[in-house]
């Protein structure tokens, strides 16, 4: 059995006067330590699956589980970044990385300590009691990821974490983020609209259709690129090869809808 | 080019104007109760209707030294701060009811906008005769005043949360009780205290309101004793020192103001 498998998930939508499906039929399997991207044209339900994914939602049918057991009732195994960090601007830095620690009540000396260190280890010094108004884009979304990954979770659910900084911030960030993940084994799956970024970090990579989202394609990167940090895997061969490939058939797809687009 | 020197002269420039303001507003004031007195001693406003500073002002030390001043004093602002307390508090703890059960919110919506709408000092009268005529009455004049505004503004700052801050703190899997003292309250913080300045002035009209109707103590019974034995002199006592005590609340609200949100 796959450490969190996606079974069958559909999910509609209704309002007062139309019922949308977003999602059909998505199925697919994640093994331990892997990191999955998942890539589709906006609009395409990315964001409502990572919320069923991570147990916020429930499906219309279908189920997602987390090694065996269904997401919904362990949402502390979850970690979920947010498109743009949400730290809380009445908190400080460090009540910011602590919350989810506070709220789990998992908050103790030996936890607290982890946690502060872990933002060292980030290259986060001295803002400790700072507020996060204080902090550059960058920053901030590194205090966010360290956040997430205070509760120590098991699973972490990334939602174009990287859309809202600078490029250069967004290219170290990766680099930062795929070294942290890969340091502690973690399983992640990566939401975004950016090809170059998908091939450059991931092992897998699902693209996805729109109206109503459903995975249309799973490409596998190769080891050339898995093996080395996003930035100099932008720089490696295949990774072209893969990245025209990707977007033929993106252009397939788009293709596709403006075809069958009521005009 | 000496940016010092520049800047030096910038600061000299807005110190300066800071300065002018500051003369133009002692001016008027001067001029006022200038303005006052001599019309009021050449006849050209009627001193029976307008009395004079002079006259308030003998008044004023006079009644301070039979020692009625303060009992009245005492008892308004009293009145007028437990009326401004209780409203604020009371709205926000229905705000917060309404947040937490929302069909009952969806029901009694119209019934809020009924009570918004009504004059509430029109209760006057049902107010004394159901809690007697004493000071109790007219503490209940001050909150009920301000309540509903209250419960209506507050409320709809806890639903205009941003959604994204109570995602992030589901993802850890926060109680409704966690996420409205991590997120939905101290976001609505801001609202509060504007509320409470709102409501500083609101309060003092239901206090006066109700001291009018009950006419046996405070700034209120002043004015209505006044304007029946036709004592202006007193009447305008009582606006004057209704005007300072008013703007010293005010003044108060917004040091809290300061002090509790600076993120």
């Amino acid at each position: 059995m796959s450490f969190l498998s996606v079974n069958n998930v559909h999910h509609t939508y209704f309002t007062k006067d139309s019922a949308n499906t977003a999602l059909k039929n998505v199925h697919f399997q994640v093994n331990e330590g892997e990191f999955i991207s998942i890539l589709g044209p906006s609009g395409c339900g990315k964001t409502t699956l990572l919320s069923i994914i991570a147990g916020l939602i429930r499906p219309t049918s279908g189920e997602v589980t987390l090694e065996n057991k269904s997401t919904f009732h362990q949402k502390n195994n979850i970690g979920y970044m947010l498109q743009q960090d949400y730290l809380f601007p009445w908190k400080t830095i460090e009540e910011n990385i602590l919350l989810g620690l506070k709220i789990s009540n998992q908050l103790n000396k030996e936890s607290k300590e982890r946690t502060i260190q872990l933002l060292e280890k980030m290259g986060i010094h001295g803002v400790n009691h700072q507020y996060p108004n204080q902090l550059s884009g960058g920053m901030r979304q590194r205090v966010a990821l360290v956040r997430t990954l205070a509760t120590n979770p098991k699973l972490l659910l990334l939602d174009e974490p990287f859309s809202a900084l600078d490029f250069q911030t967004k290219l170290k960030l990766e680099d930062l983020v795929f070294s942290t993940l890969k340091q502690f084994g973690k399983t992640a799956i990566l939401v975004t609209h950016d090809i170059g970024e998908a091939i450059a970090m991931s092992d897998r990579i699902y693209l996805l259709s729109r109206n109503p989202g459903t995975v249309y394609k799973t490409f596998i990167v190769p080891d050339e690129i898995k093996k080395q940090l996003p930035f100099h895997a932008r720089n490696t061969e295949s990774f072209n090869e893969l990245f025209q490939g990707i977007w033929k058939e993106m252009e397939k797809l788009e293709a596709r809808y403006e075809h069958s687009a009521p005009s | 080019m000496n940016i010092q020197l520049l800047h030096k002269q910038f600061l000299q420039k807005i110190k300066r104007e800071k300065r002018w303001i500051r003369f133009y507003q002692f001016i008027i004031f001067i001029s006022f109760f200038v303005l006052w007195e001599i019309s009021s001693r050449f006849g050209w406003i009627d001193p029976l209707i307008f009395s004079s500073p002079f006259k308030v002002w003998n008044l004023f030390i006079e009644n301070i030294q039979d020692g009625t001043l303060f009992s009245h004093l005492y008892v308004t602002i009293f009145e007028t701060v437990l009326g401004f307390i209780l409203g604020t508090i009371l709205g926000t703890i229905i705000a917060a009811l309404l947040w937490w059960f929302p069909f009952f919110s969806k029901v009694i919506d119209p019934y809020l906008v009924v009570l918004n709408a009504m004059p509430k000092v029109a209760l006057g009268p049902i107010l004394i005769v159901a809690l007697g005529p004493g000071f109790t009455s007219i503490i209940a004049m001050g909150t009920i005043i301000s309540v509903i505004i209250t419960t209506i503004v507050v409320y709809t700052s806890f639903k205009e949360v941003d959604q994204n801050y109570l995602k992030v703190l589901q993802t850890f899997g926060a109680t409704r009780l966690q996420s409205f003292k991590e997120a939905v309250l101290p976001a609505s913080f801001p609202t509060i205290i504007s509320t409470l300045k709102v409501n500083v002035g609101l309060s003092w009209v239901g206090v006066i309101v109700g001291e009018f109707l009950v006419s046996s103590k405070g700034l209120g019974y002043m004015i209505i004793y006044g304007f029946q034995v036709f004592n202006f002199t007193l009447v305008l006592l009582s606006l004057l020192l209704i005007a300072i005590f008013a703007t010293i609340m005010y003044q108060i609200v917004e040091f809290i103001e300061k002090k509790l949100i600076k993120h």
